[in-house]
């Protein structure tokens, strides 16, 4: 088996290659840079990927339906409920299954939970990349309260696995809608805090207004969507385009920017958190009565054929293709992963900007590498 | 050792009362140097007073170096809605002594292709720059090590000196990423060198002098930031701005980024060389902060005004001494401030802010100081 | 353009292609020395501009291997998914399209890599996340007593 080994040993003298290893501070997660420089200027950036590869697509061949929700939290970890969503509705389109509406939008507002908590955490990790340490703990903290509401409902923190086909494990907690709102009540009033703090900062302006910029045509053709798409004026929210849960019955802005570059994907993500707060807010007084799991036969088997859903994670655009033969075992399942995507480009967008700029770009980028490798 | 006195006190004994010399110390250093002359030959004095000083900074130096290292700590905490120490000693103020004992023991990684010369020489550099920047600094009245009369000039230069320290840090160390690390900390330092002598020279054209204790003397009646007003106000911001960069902190800490380039210059240390330069660092700020402290804010002159002289002499009630160290942990404050609530910013950002628009501004204020100072628009 | 209408346009391009109609999408059946045009006629053609590659998967089919393709217009935001198979397990290649959508640069490394399917002009095909000394783990007939555990 050959394969064309690529030389990265330059033969120009002025060129400099440098390894930001798989444990790197500032590469989220086990990714493995190999940055060939000229001087400060970064000439071509190749990712090594595979650090974390599990086989979950393989492995996926021999367990059941139920049992490919708790590989998918693993994935992209910080927004664990809505890959579970994905696998969920997926299993449930293709059983033709009608859900009560109560179960919708309690996914709805998990789902919108968990993207405000993983925009929280990214936006720590942004401002401690660029040097502003104490983002760091401002993000962490507020993000603690969204996870101690998912610990009292589902069980876990992180790590959900709440959905299931059919509905969801439990029931909501009697003091979930309350937290909530408190939870509502108080983020409001922090987020301009995060604005004070690193968006209105001159400082931060300079080092990301005009960095890495993506244009539409690119983002199109590399398939970069999320806010990292958005910002560039894609116009790519699957809860606009192809609704799913309780998205047809709210109404919500989707956000687009135009310029592409790490400040606006930086604006896109903290007026997404604004969004989801007011998301949260149509819904969580008005959750339906009603059964919060339909029964299921034991055994689950999807008929042939191939089905396809897509959901839209914190990241961008997840999709689950199942090809299933009519066993209890899925044939063959891919996983489109956002972040494998959004990886693609950033050999791109960053050639030409310096080593600092690298940072400040793939913290905006916001990969999560367990969902490259999967 | 004293060059500037007048009269030398022969006698034995202290001729003030023992609390006066909170207020003054010269009495007390007179009396000791009297002691001393009177006990053995003026060669053999000499050589004990140098001693005894170098012994008292070396003190102070350690001591500083712990508390400020404490105080960042929970000044950081703090301003990140934790705690910071709080568990070795009350209210964790053993924890640096414990950080050190650590270092100590840490086993010093020897590079196999390093230069062992210059990789051992480098922190040496760097401490000795800071512990000759001490010895010229106005502590209180009187407590005064050495008068140069171009104090200002001696204290720039020397702390200048700490450059090539950094420099054979990263070059002796024989890896890529301390090589870049090192050469932007070169280049920022080198840089705003230059912002920092001419926002000193604007207050220097207002003092008449270089000489620490002129210029604080000159305070008297109200310390430098008031009477320059306006050139002397954006001297100070100057001052602070450039300061920060040259002791490589703040939001200029881009050779020693730790989500960059793991490190910089000193990845390579280990044990008590790292400590070296982990303490240069605080004693650098705490150098500058008191140069600050000396030449804008007064020194150890308490905060007067003018012709009012009961209030006057209400302020001198508290200690020179305690005035000093007010207002010198007072910036340092600052300086921790920016620290922590601003992102870095990049390398050329840095230069481009030093040669674009930091150098002009300073250019034009020393013009306008002089053009004050020539019309006497100055309190 | 809903499924007939796509179905019909698919037509006007090549009369030969099979078309499906799939539970959510419409299929088409590309055999893999027409891939590269079709491809390439979905994306410039007024009608269709399919400029969105949102997917490209490869599959073991017990007996053959091949590459599922879903493309999505962001003008008309319609769905069409292609596909190809071949029978040749040893030495299956492909056209690669990465230069019609940026986006099949990595997917194509993916399929490479899990599968082993090659595609040529493909501007670096290697390996994405495994090393040289693994098989095609994704293949149906990959055995590996070590680190597969089987009932």
């Amino acid at each position: 088996m050959e394969e064309k080994v690529k030389d990265i040993t330059s033969d120009e003298q002025q060129e400099y290659v440098i390894n930001m290893g798989p444990q790197h501070p500032s590469t989220h997660g086990v990714l493995r840079l190999v940055v060939s420089l000229k001087g400060e200027i970064v000439k071509n950036i190749e990712p090594h990927i595979g650090y974390i590869h599990r086989g979950i697509e393989k492995m996926c061949e021999s367990i059941t339906y139920p049992q490919i929700i708790h590989l998918t939290d693993r994935m992209d970890y910080l927004s664990a409920h809505i890959n579970n969503e994905a696998v969920c509705l997926n299993v449930e389109k293709a059983l033709e299954m009608d859900i009560p509406d109560r179960i919708k939008v309690i996914r709805t507002i998990m789902s919108e939970l968990t993207r405000i908590q993983s925009h929280q955490l990214w936006w720590a990790s942004f401002g401690m990349d660029l040097g502003g340490l104490t983002c760091f703990f401002y993000g962490l903290r507020d993000r603690e309260k969204i996870l101690d509401i998912f610990e009292e409902t589902c069980g876990g923190r992180m790590l959900v696995s709440y959905n299931c086909p059919g509905g969801v494990m439990y029931d909501i907690h009697p003091n979930f809608q309350k937290r909530v709102k408190e939870f509502i009540k108080y983020f409001r009033k922090i987020l301009p805090e995060y604005d004070q703090l690193l968006s209105g900062n001159v400082i931060f302006h300079e080092r990301s207004k005009g960095i890495g910029k993506l244009s539409l045509e690119d983002a199109i053709s590399y398939g970069v969507t999320g806010p990292s798409g958005r910002a560039s004026g894609f116009s790519c929210d699957v809860r606009k385009h192809e609704p799913y849960s309780a998205y047809d019955r709210i109404i919500f802005k989707e956000i687009l920017h135009t310029e592409g570059d790490t400040f606006s994907r930086y604006i896109t993500r903290i007026d997404e958190m604004w969004e989801s707060m007011n998301i949260i807010e149509q819904l969580i007084d008005n959750i339906p009565e009603g059964p919060y799991s339909v029964k299921m036969k034991p055994v689950i088997k999807l008929p042939e054929g191939e089905y396809y859903q897509r959901v839209e994670t914190a990241r961008g655009e997840l999709g689950v293709y199942i090809i299933s033969d009519g066993n209890k075992n899925p044939y063959r399942v891919k996983f489109r992963s956002p972040n494998f995507v959004n990886l693609s480009v950033f050999n791109h967008i960053t050639k030409g900007f310096k080593i600092a700029d690298l940072v400040a770009i793939g913290g905006s980028l916001d990969l999560v590498i367990p969902d490259i490798d999967r | 050792m004293l060059p500037e006195i007048v009269a030398l006190n022969t006698s034995s004994s202290l001729s003030v009362p023992w609390w006066k010399v909170v207020y003054d110390f010269l009495p007390l250093t007179q009396w000791i140097d009297s002691s001393l002359h009177n006990a053995m030959s003026p060669f053999w004095t000499t050589v004990t007073e140098m001693l005894i000083i170098g012994v008292l900074i070396l003190l102070f130096y350690a001591l500083v170096g712990l508390f400020l290292v404490y105080a960042e700590r929970k000044v950081c905490a703090f301003m990140q809605n934790r705690l910071g120490p709080n568990r070795v000693g009350p209210f964790g103020i053993f924890q640096t002594i414990a950080d050190l004992f650590k270092l100590l023991f840490k086993e010093l990684v020897p590079i196999k292709n390093a230069d062992g010369f210059l990789f051992n020489l480098a922190p040496f550099i760097v401490i000795i720059a800071s512990f000759m920047a001490i010895a010229a600094i106005p502590f209180a009245k009187g407590l005064h090590a050495i008068d140069l009369n171009i104090g200002v000039l001696y204290v720039i230069a020397v702390s200048a000196m700490g450059v090539i320290g950094v420099l054979l840090a990263g070059w002796s160390s024989n890896n890529k990423y301390s090589l870049i690390g090192a050469m932007r900390s070169g280049a920022q330092i080198v840089s705003y060198e230059l912002s920092v002598g001419l926002a000193i020279i604007t207050i220097v054209i207002m003092a008449g002098s270089m000489q620490l204790s002129v210029i604080v003397e000159a305070q008297r009646d109200g310390w430098f930031i008031f009477k320059g007003h306006i050139p002397a106000f954006i001297a100070f911001i100057i001052f602070l701005i450039s300061s920060t960069a040259e002791t490589n902190r703040g939001p200029f800490d881009l050779a020693e980024a730790e989500s960059e380039l793991t490190a910089g210059y000193h990845t390579e240390y280990s044990g008590i060389k790292f400590a070296f330069f982990f303490l240069a660092e605080y004693i650098n700020m705490f150098i500058v902060a008191s140069i600050a402290a000396t030449v804008f804010l007064g020194g150890w002159m308490p905060f007067h005004v003018g012709p009012w002289e009961g209030f006057n002499h209400i302020m001198d009630f508290i200690p020179p001494f305690i005035w000093y160290i007010g207002k010198t942990f007072f910036v340092i404050f600052l300086m921790m401030w920016f620290k922590w609530t601003f992102p870095r910013l990049r390398i050329d950002q840095l230069l481009t802010l030093e040669w674009k628009y930091l150098l002009p501004i300073n250019l034009v204020n020393v013009l306008i100081m002089a053009f004050i100072v020539l019309m006497g628009w100055h309190f | 353009m809903d499924k007939i209408q796509l179905g019909e346009f698919i037509k006007s391009i090549d009369q030969d292609l099979e078309i499906k109609e799939g539970k959510q999408y419409l299929e088409v059946i590309v055999p893999a020395l027409k891939l590269y045009s079709l491809a390439k006629q979905l994306r410039d053609k007024k009608e269709a501009q399919f400029d969105y590659l949102f997917c490209l998967s490869g599959v073991d089919y017990g007996q053959d291997l091949g590459v599922v393709y879903h493309l999505r217009s962001t003008i008309y935001d319609h769905v069409i998914v292609l596909k190809t198979r071949t029978a040749d397990r040893e030495n299956p290649k492909f056209d690669s399209v990465s230069d019609i959508w940026k986006t099949a640069d990595f997917h194509e490394r993916e399929a490479f890599d899990l599968l082993g399917i090659r595609f040529a002009n493909h501007p670096d095909l290697r390996r994405l996340f495994l090393d040289s000394s693994w098989g095609f783990p994704l293949r149906k007939d990959y055995v590996d007593d070590i680190n597969i555990v089987t009932k």
